[in-house]
């Protein structure tokens, strides 16, 4: 981080910004010197391209990292049936190996979700600026880290120059206060704001989310925070890094170590917004008041608490989509498949939580329910702790590592007109497959829906 | 880029909130690794109804889409973008977008432009009726064959580039690279962490 004399009292976000500005070019503009790129199969064939057709090789290698998710097989994937799959698979790894930038192949177990392992490499560091061709990059944020998604043109900027033109957002502080109720989890509270604002509600502004049930969370819940930013339409998500951040990265592989960590630390207790430093909008909620949170229609705005009923008036399309009623109660709505896992809810703790349900129960008949780690590594700690048996034994399927249902580009897709119970992020028309009906929730819920067969309060099955 | 100035043409309505990029282009179609011929999976699913108003005869050869709140939200897919080119849009025109796309679209030559709901409504209206508008980025208006103007706000930065179908890579490489080495020399020293090499290979 560069010194900056700030003197005005300043946001994490305007720190981090300020931190990384190479050259000031327009009113509120800049060129962003970008620290990390994570690197994916599906956006980056196109900007790798680019940079040949221009005569260039990367600018540098050191600081990206390259791992197959989004089309990968969850299963049997010594060989992957589809051949476009397995041609955009090689593909990644040729152009990383041509490259020189560090790939992490399908059989390495630290193979996964970009966005779980940033984080669990200690790849992702409070403080850096870092990108992805993902909307979920916000994910990042979860670290005090100025993380967003881009596009592939900004990747092929980013491999070419390490810079990528961008304008300076507003601010939204999200305050959250008070204590979750049992049940109640990260999922809902982002869902809520979601809820609360809409899916354009924060386009333009960066989140810090802060307040003393932020402070409380793991870091693998303000990362299912942060992750979800993007669906209130901001990119960028922040929660300012804390004593949880540094033990949470302390001793991880790209972390650094002895002498260097000391110093980094020392330089990341100062990424905080300061008390009187003014944002551009304020909302305010209370965690005590959130219940678990279900989606009912195609955006991930509509949605309501599991004792709500889908709006008098929502609109006839999400209806027809979702073969719903206004007014229609969503607890009690039978449920085909369940999908666990994704860069939102694939993390040890969203599948603990799960287990935490399913233990000592069983899926209920005609209801396909599978759990997908969001890594290799999340998949190893997890049959460590004998997860793994729990769900089989409650009749989950147990897979490999990927994106999975969350995106349906690989062969986990649903049917027309399935009804998926889905800890993933997007509840879009068609996005677990074509004509499929998905109702976002958090891990405990999607546990709950899979072994009642039904959407259910998880709250009656805690005891 | 291919650059963008002024364009007249027929604008396609399509006055849905919350388009989003699985909607412009659905994910089965992200297995292509190019960048070209994605129009014919645009809208794939909306187009597998008929009656689709991107197929409808009355619109046909229009490079305008008028569309609703918040269009291209979602994922980061480019494709979305490509794929709106390949069928033929040069611009879309709505109360406001998911920034993700907005950005890939300028990277493209294809305008994503912003009304208030207002004035968005009046060339919504006159996309309806089928009569032709005229956009220019040069005089930052949209002329309508009522003879109403509409002024917009555009990003000084992104129309400079847009008009002059600029490149950001070539641009920054020539004007920043000395830039970019002293930020470089800078944080090696204020952040040595981020530039050991051991680090980066865990």
């Amino acid at each position: 981080m560069r010194t900056v004399a700030v003197t005005a009292p300043s946001t994490l976000y305007h720190r981090l910004w300020a931190a990384h500005v190479v050259a000031e070019t327009g009113a509120g503009e800049a060129l962003l010197y970008i620290d990390r790129m994570l690197i994916h199969e599906v956006s980056s064939p196109q900007a790798f391209a680019g940079l040949r057709d221009r005569g260039l090789v990367p600018y540098r290698t050191a600081p990206h990292l390259a791992v197959a998710d989004h089309a990968v097989p969850t299963h049997d994937r010594g060989a992957i049936a589809d051949p476009q799959a397995r041609q955009q698979i090689a593909l990644l790894a040729a152009n990383c190996a041509a490259a020189g930038i560090e790939y992490l192949p399908l059989d390495d177990a630290r193979q996964g979700i970009v966005h779980v392992i940033g984080p669990e490499q200690g790849f992702t560091l409070p403080g850096t600026t870092i990108v992805c061709g993902d909307s979920h990059s916000a994910t990042h944020g979860a670290f005090g880290a100025l993380a967003f998604g881009i596009g592939t043109s900004a990747i092929e900027c980013v491999l070419a120059t390490q810079v990528l033109p961008q304008k300076k957002l507003k601010t939204m502080r999200v305050t959250i206060d008070g204590v979750l109720a049992p049940g109640v989890g990260a999922k809902d509270i982002i869902l809520t704001l979601i809820g609360r604002i809409g899916a354009a509600g924060a386009v333009g502004h960066a989140i810090e989310y802060v307040g003393s049930t932020v402070a409380a969370l793991s870091m693998e819940a303000r990362m299912t925070l942060c992750n979800m930013t993007i669906e209130a339409g901001a990119r960028v998500g922040l929660v300012a890094p804390d004593a949880t951040t540094f033990a949470y990265l302390a001793g991880r592989p790209r972390a650094p170590k002895d002498a260097a960590w000391d110093r980094a630390v020392m330089a990341w207790q100062a990424l905080r917004s300061d008390a009187d430093a003014v944002f551009d909008r304020d909302i305010h909620l209370d965690a005590a008041a959130i219940a678990p949170q279900v989606s009912w229609g195609t955006s991930p705005d509509q949605v309501i608490g599991i004792d709500g009923a889908v709006p008098g008036d929502a609109g006839a399309r999400p209806l027809e989509y979702m073969d719903l009623a206004a007014d229609q109660g969503i607890a009690g709505l039978a449920i085909d498949h369940v999908f666990i896992g994704s860069c939102t809810n694939g993390r040890i703790e969203d599948l603990r939580a799960a287990a935490g349900i399913a233990r000592g129960r069983h899926v209920a008949a005609g209801v396909r329910a599978m759990v997908v780690p969001g890594s290799g590594l999340v998949k190893r700690q997890a049959e460590a702790e004998g997860l793994d048996a729990i769900f089989r034994a409650a009749g989950f399927e147990w897979r490999d590592p990927g994106c999975s249902l969350c995106v349906a580009m690989n062969d986990d897709r649903l049917l027309p007109g399935q009804r998926c119970a889905s800890t993933s992020n997007r509840n879009f028309e068609g996005r677990q497959g074509v004509g499929a009906r998905t109702h976002l929730m958090s891990p405990m819920m999607a546990a709950a829906a899979a072994v009642t067969g039904r959407i259910t309060d998880v709250r009656a099955l805690l005891a | 880029m291919m650059p963008f100035d002024v364009l007249t043409s027929l604008a396609i309505p399509l006055p849905e909130d919350n388009i989003d990029t699985d909607i412009i282009l659905p994910a089965r179609f992200l297995l292509h690794t190019e960048k070209t011929g994605l129009g014919r999976f645009a809208f794939a699913e909306r187009r597998a109804r008929p009656g689709f108003v991107i197929d409808d005869p009355r619109h046909a050869g229009a490079a305008i889409l008028v569309a609703g709140a918040n269009f291209g939200c979602g994922s980061s897919r480019e494709q979305a973008a490509w794929a709106l080119l390949d069928l033929g849009i040069r611009c879309v025109i709505a109360p406001g977008f998911g920034e993700i796309f907005a950005g890939n679209a300028i990277s493209n030559g294809l305008l994503p432009l912003a009304l208030p709901v207002p004035a968005w409504r009046h060339v919504l209206a006159e996309a309806d009726a089928g009569w032709p508008l005229t956009v220019s980025l040069v005089t930052q208006s949209v002329a309508l064959v009522d003879g109403e103007t509409i002024g917009f706000d555009f990003d000084a930065g992104a129309r400079e580039m847009m008009i002059n179908g600029w490149d950001d890579i070539s641009m920054i490489r020539a004007r920043h690279a000395e830039a970019i080495a002293a930020f470089e020399r800078q944080q090696r020293q204020d952040a040595p962490w981020l530039w050991d090499r051991a680090m980066h290979h865990g």
